[in-house]
């Protein structure tokens, strides 16, 4: 649209840049919410109100601003992860399963150890701790599917959704048989309680958001570092642009495969090791469903930048955030977000529609990830 | 399908009729055993076999469907609602309603189906991207859809779910009857006919499936139809030049495809259980990818490798089933949890290609630019 034009002084070139990137993920979550609101029309609904309702409940208050951050924490990490292996020409499905590897190992870490040591532990050892093995575990967990990608082909996007089953079932026989809260009064898959040591503290006294959210942010900064400042980042670009040009450049790739899962599976479990040591206090067997998804979403709709994915993760916490007012209003059930969202990826994804809806020219670079099966 | 696969797929679906045997063998005859293992395994593994099916017609014209599991879940959503109105709002029979059901269940996948060609073949979106975006949609839209229809302001059911009008009949295939005569009156050899006997008596969704596996062979490789389907999912440049339409055959076989994966959701809402619940799925779309895969993308290759599934699936209930005379040193079949792990674990064990490579369609996954 304005890409002809070259702006000569540097801000502008950035403002460009920016207003470009952010056009047509506008563009989509504008349609997604026209689209939302005539299906709240057809239902029987309001959607002036529901909007408003969505608003008020993510916006309105202290207290609303705090559950948006404790809402985004999880999303700014797991749709780094996505947005991480999408880089690297990896999809990773897997973000789910990652996650409750990552809580889990936080979460025994966080009760089990001053037992098994017998004394407890300061703060700045326990919380540390928990956090470092549970976002360990993660990378473990996705460093798997990376190596069987990287020696016997063994297509990440089969390998990381059984890999999100296998890890459903594991944590399930441990939360209902070894790891299970022992209390007297406790029904549900649980672990017990984490001990105050391993716990993250809040930012303000008497709302939810805690230090998680920042480091999220901090975390979010050091991945674009990481992408576009290291050689690490540039042989993850490389190995995603072009694996055959990479490999003809020295770099190895197969290394690079598996660094890259490895570290998006790290991301993914910091997700879930924030919410057992931040918000949670433990792990819940069904707390997490539908993140990975979800961050599918966050990182598609930030265009894989760092940036881009804390702004969407955002904005995807807000939906969630501001559902139950809206329910409240409206009486329009939270699932309605759900649709929203996949409206919104539907758009992103396919940028030709929103292309051709709002008639802008194409630019080319577009994300490419089906690169045969394997086997 | 070389023998290196088959044989790989033999021994594993042996050995686990082989621990169901040794497991309940003191609790029911091992024929008895072998043959209701053998019915449940046929009956779980429909909707992986019509999964691998609908991956089979896409990826065989060069579109990759992941989407199978979201067209899955779209279409036993509706196809149940389908017969619910049917039999509720609209007042029809009993049968006529299921028989509706599982229209809707295919003209659900089918429609599905026509998102996923437009995404992949009209506008060249990454056909995983595309995929994923129908399965998280199906989610979205079934949850939301689910509470609206029953619960919402609009709902004619007034806030409770009615009774579904049921599921599909068992099809009796006689042999028992056949047998009579032969048998005589020796009583041992009638219940052992009997026996026999459980592994025929189907659903029709899953006698469909079987016999669509075969139709889809001689379909894709005995007539114009298959050679022209190969022949854009191989090389589509040649086929454009010898005047097939690269577009119009994708987007049929995809559409085919998604039908397929609409007649697997019924499976599930119609013929297995009359009801839904959020996710039912649960995974089954992909593992079918994974038959597909293995069975190097021919339909019997990959209904092979569904059974390997359906096997692994049926173990699990099995070992519910032989709960209690489990032995101790084999405690860990009790764990659901554990068991449950087997065709996950297969399935990751397949894509290695260690039990022998297969070959996807050449121009699989590759939008045609002329």
């Amino acid at each position: 649209m304005q890409s002809d034009k070259q702006s000569s002084s540097p801000v502008m070139r950035i403002l460009q840049s920016i207003s470009d990137a952010s056009l047509i993920p506008v563009l989509a979550i504008l349609t997604a919410v026209i689209l939302g609101g005539i299906i709240i029309k057809m239902v029987g609904g309001d959607p002036f109100l529901a909007y408003k309702g969505l608003i008020e409940g993510s916006l309105g208050s202290k207290k609303a601003l705090s559950e948006t951050a404790v809402w985004a924490t999880p999303y700014i990490f797991a749709g780094l992860a996505v947005a991480l292996a999408f880089k690297g020409g990896l999809f990773n499905i897997g973000a789910e399963g990652q996650l409750a590897v990552g809580a889990v190992f936080s979460a025994l870490i966080g009760y089990a150890l001053p037992e098994w040591l017998g004394f407890s532990l300061p703060i700045y050892i326990h919380l540390p701790l928990a956090i470092i093995i549970g976002m360990l575990m993660g990378g473990i967990w996705a460093g798997i599917v990376g190596a069987l990608k990287a020696y016997t082909g063994g297509h990440e996007v089969i390998n990381t959704i059984m890999m999100n089953y296998i890890a459903l079932n594991t944590t399930s026989f441990l939360l209902n048989g070894v790891m299970k809260d022992k209390s007297p009064t406790n029904v549900i898959a649980r672990t017990p309680l984490i001990a105050e040591s391993a716990r993250m503290p809040a930012i303000f006294d008497g709302l939810r958001v805690h230090w998680g959210f920042v480091l999220a942010l901090l975390v979010a900064f050091f991945i674009w570092w990481l992408l576009n400042k290291t050689t690490l980042g540039f042989e993850i670009r490389t190995v995603g642009a072009n694996p055959d040009a990479a490999q003809y450049a020295g770099i190895n790739v197969k290394r690079t495969i598996i660094l890259t899962m490895m570290l998006s599976g790290m991301l993914a479990g910091l997700a879930g090791s924030i919410e057992v040591t931040g918000l949670n206090y433990r792990h819940e067997l069904g707390f997490s469903i539908g993140y990975g998804y979800d961050a599918i979403a966050i990182a598609l709709l930030g265009r894989s930048h760092p940036l881009g994915v804390v702004l969407a993760a955002l904005l995807f916490a807000a939906m969630r955030n501001g559902s139950s007012r809206m329910q409240f209003l409206t009486q329009m059930p939270v699932d309605l977000i759900s649709v929203i969202q996949a409206l919104i990826l539907l758009f992103v994804a396919a940028d030709a529609i929103i292309r051709y809806i709002y008639r802008i020219k194409s630019k080319g670079e577009r994300v490419v990830l089906t690169r045969g099966w394997g086997g | 399908m070389d023998w290196k696969r088959f044989s790989f797929i033999a021994l594993i679906i042996i050995v686990l009729f082989g621990v169901v045997v040794m497991v309940g063998h003191t609790k029911q005859p091992p024929l008895l055993i072998i043959t209701s293992m053998l019915a449940t395994t046929i009956a779980v593994a429909t909707p992986l076999t019509l999964g691998a099916l609908s991956g089979v017609f896409c990826e065989r014209a060069g579109v990759v469907n992941i989407g199978i599991e979201g067209m899955m879940l779209m279409a036993a959503f509706f196809g149940w609602v389908g017969a619910i109105y049917m039999f509720h709002v609209f007042e029809l029979g009993i049968g006529i309603s299921i028989a509706l059901g599982v229209f809707f269940a295919v003209l659900t996948g089918a429609i599905m189906s026509l998102l996923h060609a437009a995404l992949s073949i009209t506008f060249k979106v990454d056909q995983i991207i595309g995929g994923t975006v129908i399965n998280i949609l199906a989610v979205g839209l079934t949850g939301f859809l689910n509470r609206q229809l029953f619960f919402g302001k609009l709902s004619v059911f007034g806030g409770t779910v009615p009774n579904s009008p049921g599921v599909l009949p068992t099809l009796h295939v006689p042999i028992t009857e056949l047998f009579t005569p032969i048998c005589g009156a020796a009583t041992t050899c009638l219940q052992n006919v009997q026996a026999i006997n459980r592994v025929f008596d189907q659903k029709p969704i899953a006698i469909a499936a079987i016999l669509l596996v075969f139709v889809s062979h001689y379909v894709l490789f005995n007539t114009r139809w298959g050679l022209r389907t190969r022949a854009v999912g191989e090389h589509p440049q040649a086929a454009d030049t010898v005047g097939i339409n690269v577009t119009k055959m994708r987007y049929a076989n995809v559409i085919i495809g998604g039908m397929f994966a609409g007649l697997a959701g019924a499976y599930f809402t119609i013929e297995s259980v009359p009801s839904f619940e959020p996710l039912l799925t649960n995974g089954r779309g992909f593992i079918s990818l994974a038959a597909m895969i293995f069975g190097n993308w021919t339909p019997i290759g990959a209904w092979a490798a569904a059974l390997v599934f359906g096997a692994s699936q049926a173990l699990q209930i099995n070992m519910q089933i032989f709960r209690d005379v489990i032995p101790p040193q084999w405690a860990f079949l009790q764990q659901s949890y554990i068991v449950g792990l087997t065709p996950y674990i297969l399935t990751m064990i397949i894509l290695t290609g260690i039990i022998g490579k297969t070959t996807p369609p050449a121009a699989d996954g590759v939008p045609y630019e002329k």
